[in-house]
């Protein structure tokens, strides 16, 4: 049996190696996404972001006792830095999730960006893409810490809680526009701390400075204490709402044709330069290249041409 | 451009609450380019082994100090075992007698390091003991 057709079966350790292959960049990996790939888009993505310690972990670890006492399914997809002078990485956000190692409807994968910018890895969406083949009903994905405006996770995630925590209110201006503008939830976590409901009050305000056009999602803000559990059903029912009201306006479809047009474009972009790239490097054209732009006999622009040129695209 | 990354798992099983040595550990294989699940305290092996399969480890690094190396290391081998995983391999390092680590290398632990061992030392064990699974 093929990786994907023991994914399709069950297989646990396929599914997790699978997501290896991934990881690493398998030329394999591809043929087994081929085949995956009919049986996805089933799964709510739920994209948790927000700045290092906010307890973004904590709250993933109380999401998913929400969503499993709703007897759902749910994976779990968490991102740490790698360490830029090594490339090796800590990951520690499973450490909050430890209580459903041993629950069979909850799969925990811990990724690092090995380099990506944006808060994600890049195999984060085809990660994503197999536990959505595994049948998740719910996945949820921690970005890393950076703290600002993450915008790669809104491109990957149905809905996307931004995770503050008190005191940011003190300085207004430390809340970039940035981040009001990809949150469809806002959380105040560590709601124990002094503070919380001058931040939460502010950043409505803030939200509602916006100005949405008529009918459009109006962000609210949850209040929520992650370590001991508090605010946890407020928030499950305000992604709730976010996921009924993708449905009824259309936005769901929309958001999924955009979703489908962008991994079509960076399978194409990565896909094309590969191709290109090592064929005129095999070929010889690329030191031609080379010499010529060291002599000035071409430029960068003629040379890109005459290599499109040799193919035809229709 | 495909290249496969060392993961190994560290957590430290039983109850003692010291995680110096784990973190120790952790950060030597982070600095050594390995990708390190660090999953803390107070864990059973049950949950080191879920842990290890849904992260798919190369290896599963233990740090023991409550002195009950004996069973734990032997359970975690055999809960390994049946999951049909017993392919990730098993270290553990910490207070552990001379006298009992034959018994554990029987028990299925690949190897084991004791206090005052540099992370270098260990470190280089990894290299060249542990392969990523093709
Ligand atoms: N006081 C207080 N502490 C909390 C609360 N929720 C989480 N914490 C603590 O905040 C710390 C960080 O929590 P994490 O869940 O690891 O935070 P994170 O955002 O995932 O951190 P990174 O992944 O490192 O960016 C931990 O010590 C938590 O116990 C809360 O509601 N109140
Ligand atoms: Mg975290």
């Amino acid at each position: 049996m093929t990786l994907a057709e023991r994914v399709l079966d069950g297989d646990i350790r396929a599914a997790a190696r699978l997501m290896r292959d991934i990881d690493d960049r398998m030329k394999s990996a591809v043929n087994e996404l081929k085949a995956l790939y009919p049986h996805t888009g089933n799964a709510y993505i739920l994209g948790l972001t927000g700045p290092p310690g906010a307890g973004k972990s904590t709250l993933v670890d109380q999401i998913v006792a929400a969503y499993r006492k709703k007897d759902l399914l749910v994976g779990v997809v968490a991102i740490d830095p790698t360490s830029p002078f090594t490339g090796g990485a800590i990951l520690g956000d499973r450490i909050r999730m430890n209580r459903h190692a041993e629950d069979s409807g909850v799969f925990i994968r811990s990724l690092a960006t090995r380099g990506a910018l944006g808060g994600m890895s890049r195999s984060t969406m085809d990660v994503v893409n197999v536990m959505d083949a595994m049948g998740m009903d719910v996945i949820v994905v921690e970005t890393v810490g950076v703290g600002q405006d993450e915008v790669d996770i809104v491109s990957t995630a149905h809905t996307t809680a931004v995770v503050m925590v008190p005191g940011l209110g003190d300085d207004i201006q430390a809340i970039k526009a940035g981040i009001l503008e990809i949150g469809d939830v806002f959380v105040v976590n560590k709601a124990d701390r002094d503070g919380a409901d001058r931040t939460a009050r502010e950043l409505t305000t803030m939200l509602e400075m916006q100005h949405p056009e008529p009918g459009a999602w109006l962000p609210h803000v949850v209040k929520t204490e992650g370590a001991r559990g508090v605010g946890i059903e407020a928030l499950v029912e305000e992604f709730e709402a976010h996921r009924e009201y993708l449905k009824n306006s259309g936005h769901l479809q929309r958001l999924i044709e955009e979703r489908n047009a962008k991994l079509f474009a960076d399978t194409l972009r990565d896909e094309l330069f590969d191709t290109v790239f090592g064929a005129i490097r095999e070929s010889g054209r690329y030191q031609q290249i080379l010499d010529g732009l060291r002599e000035r006999s071409t430029d960068p622009y003629s040379a890109v041409e005459q290599v499109l040129a040799a193919h035809a695209f229709s | 451009m495909a290249e496969r990354r060392l993961r190994v798992l560290v957590g430290k099983p039983g109850l003692d609450g010291h995680d110096r040595g784990a973190k120790i550990i952790a950060r030597a294989f982070r600095d050594a380019g390995f990708e390190v699940i660090y999953t803390g305290l107070h864990q059973t092996p049950e949950q080191i082994v879920a842990a290890s399969i849904q992260e798919d480890v190369d290896l599963i690094a233990l740090s023991i100090l409550s002195g009950a190396h004996n069973t734990l290391l032997p359970a975690v081998y055999s809960t390994l075992k049946e999951k049909g995983a017993e392919d990730i391999m098993l270290m553990a390092g910490g207070v552990i007698p001379e006298d009992d680590i034959p018994g554990l290398k029987a028990a299925g632990v690949a190897e084991i390091f004791t206090p005052g061992t540099s992370t270098e030392v260990i470190v280089d064990w990894v290299r060249s003991n542990v392969h990523p699974r093709a």
